[in-house]
């Protein structure tokens, strides 16, 4: 059991974040489908944590707190998925091999265990990123 | 009576679906029924008629709040924004047709802006191979008539194309397919078990990132060299199983994604799989496509392709002449530079699908979003203007992800008073024009001409 664990993180589509954005991204369904990581059974084991418990994720570029849950679609371990969106975008590092591509996918991360810390709304995230979040929903 | 539409198009993922049908209610303001569309595309055209749409233009206020102002006000304060910035960046177009991508190169043109769609965090690299090694494709219909293997790399249409699997790929009765899935092998290389892997023959767990490994050892293995016993985590004999399976096939289909073009090694990823599939060619008939995101992402591609010669990171800003170069004019790396000084959004939601330390940089300058719906670039952007939403409320011309031009029809009209992303394009381009006291330039062909008094008729 370790407080942190590093994993290698990958962020792509769903068909519940492609359903929930849809309906719009300042809705409870976007916030459920998008604010949690998909990790292997035996990494959220070796984190010390029980299932749907809130995690930090750190990057080489920012931090996000989101809801570590069993990948639905199965991740090796070591390997761990955000749907793209909001959420995977506050640690998504901007740089592109020249390409013009942000590294989307194939990025480290730590995972550290975080309780007690409160997931943001997609709003909070982007608006107070940019100095505009006022307070809300 | 409520007016059953028949074969109306699908304005969400790359597979462009042009087989819906829509019921509206008599007295055409309400969407009733949609038919034959997946859970994603059936939620588009509901959300269209729900109430809390936005239809008037909002300007930012300093204490926060939007005020809403009238189409006139927010084509002025666009039109200003456009003429006075050194370097405005045009962002977006995956959601929007083809009519208004070219609209909008009039005003990039008179702006000198750079010129971007969302291929500019998506296939880019793809455009890069296909530049340097070709692209041997094919049409969606050749696919489901044809092909008897059929391999997805770094793709998970099960959840980014839903019908792509049913429709085209690997379910559907074809020509030469008759017995439908029972005639196709299907491979799935992911570093997850996706679900497209779980409707596959054979599944290759590839370690994340080294799919160049893997594409070589095939086109080793292909040209009948040893390969050592496990590349990139994935056994030999698997390898050669799926190498076998390709050469007995009569006609092979290779789709890839984002797996290849957002991890590292991205163009060069793409430019393997295309050797591969020129491989291929020696010993059977092989193609290759691309799982473009949005229903009309090709578009752009070609329309900027025959107007300016790129398909993306078109730069504008030195008058007629237009260049392309990504990893200079591509909108990240513009934006991580701070080598714009306005963006618009248009058709997309950089708020949501930019590396937020992107979006903070582009914030830091005027952001406006042109958009139907409420987003995150809306809610962070100094003026959001709202437009029909295109395939529901106006039609215009797409391009399906294997580059097939088809016609998407409106079902109903937008809210009172809403205009279209073209008509908003041109009226901006005017108001650039009355400002700086020069004449535009119309492009005209005869040919359109002739088009009108046909319909007229």
């Amino acid at each position: 059991m370790n407080n942190s664990i590093q994993l290698n993180l990958i962020t792509q589509r769903a068909i519940e974040e492609g359903v929930a954005m849809e309906k719009g991204k300042t809705t409870p369904e976007y916030f459920e489908a998008c604010s949690i990581i998909e990790m292997n059974p035996e990494d959220i084991k070796q984190l010390g944590i029980y299932r749907n418990t809130n995690v930090r994720v750190t990057s080489e570029c920012g931090s996000v707190v989101v809801k570590a849950v069993v990948a639905g679609q199965y991740c090796p371990p070591g390997l761990a998925h955000i749907r793209q969106g909001v959420w995977a975008n506050q640690v998504v590092p901007p740089r592109t091999q020249s390409t013009g591509v942000p590294q989307y996918s194939g990025f480290p991360v730590t995972v550290e265990a975080a309780p007690g810390d409160r997931i943001k709304s997609a709003l909070e995230c982007v608006q107070g990123a940019c100095g505009l979040w006022n307070g809300g929903t | 009576m409520p007016v059953t539409h028949t074969q109306v198009g699908c304005p969400y993922c790359g597979a462009s679906c042009d087989d819906l049908e829509v019921v509206v209610s008599d007295d055409g303001k309400e969407i009733l029924e949609v038919r034959n569309a997946c859970a994603i595309g059936n939620e588009i055209f509901h959300h269209a008629t729900k109430p809390g749409r936005v239809t008037r233009p909002r300007l930012r206020q300093e204490d926060g709040t939007h005020k809403e102002i009238s189409y006139d006000e927010a084509v002025d304060y666009a039109a200003k924004v456009m003429i006075e910035a050194k370097k405005p960046l045009i962002y977006g177009f995956g959601s929007t047709n083809c009519e208004a991508m070219a609209a909008i190169g009039r005003v990039a043109e008179k702006g000198g802006a750079v010129l971007d769609n969302c291929a500019s965090i998506c296939h880019g690299p793809s455009f890069l191979a296909i530049f340097d090694n070709g692209y041997p494709s094919c049409t969606l219909g050749e696919v489901k008539n044809r092909a008897d293997v059929v391999l997805f790399w770094g793709c998970n249409p099960m959840h980014a194309h839903p019908r792509h699997a049913s429709r085209y790929s690997v379910f559907p009765r074809g020509f030469f397919t008759r017995r439908g899935h029972k005639n196709r092998f299907v491979i799935c290389i992911d570093p997850r078990e996706t679900d497209t892997a779980k409707i596959s023959n054979l599944h290759l767990m590839v370690n994340q990132g080294h799919d160049y490994d893997l594409f070589n050892a095939f086109r080793t293995a292909l040209r009948g060299h040893e390969i050592p016993e496990e590349v990139a985590g994935v056994p030999r004999e698997q390898i050669l199983e799926g190498v076998d399976a390709m050469k007995k096939a009569r006609f092979i289909s290779i789709f890839y994604g984002m797996g290849l073009c957002h991890t590292d090694g991205r163009n060069h990823n793409v430019d393997i799989a295309i050797s591969l599939t020129r491989d291929l060619n020696a010993i059977t008939k092989a193609t290759i496509m691309a799982m473009r995101g949005h229903y009309n992402i090709a578009g752009p591609g070609q329309v900027w392709s025959w107007s300016y010669g790129f398909p993306y990171c078109i730069d504008l800003s030195k008058g007629s002449v237009a260049h392309m170069n990504p990893g200079d004019t591509s909108s990240i790396d513009l934006a991580m530079r701070n080598d714009c000084d306005a963006f618009f959004n248009i058709g997309t939601d950089a708020g949501a699908h930019f590396p937020i330390e992107a979006v903070k940089k582009l914030r830091k300058h005027p952001w406006i979003t042109i958009d139907p719906n409420i987003c995150m670039a809306s809610e962070i952007a100094d003026l959001h203007i709202p437009v029909a939403v295109v395939g529901v409320e106006e039609g215009g011309v797409v391009y399906r992800m294997d580059n097939v031009p088809i016609q998407f029809k409106k079902v109903i009209e937008p809210p009172e008073g809403v205009i279209s992303d073209e008509e908003l394009f041109n009226r901006i381009y005017m108001r650039m024009c009355e400002l700086t006291e020069t004449e535009p330039v119309w492009i005209h062909h005869p040919a359109l001409d002739v088009a009108k008094a046909v319909t007229e008729e």
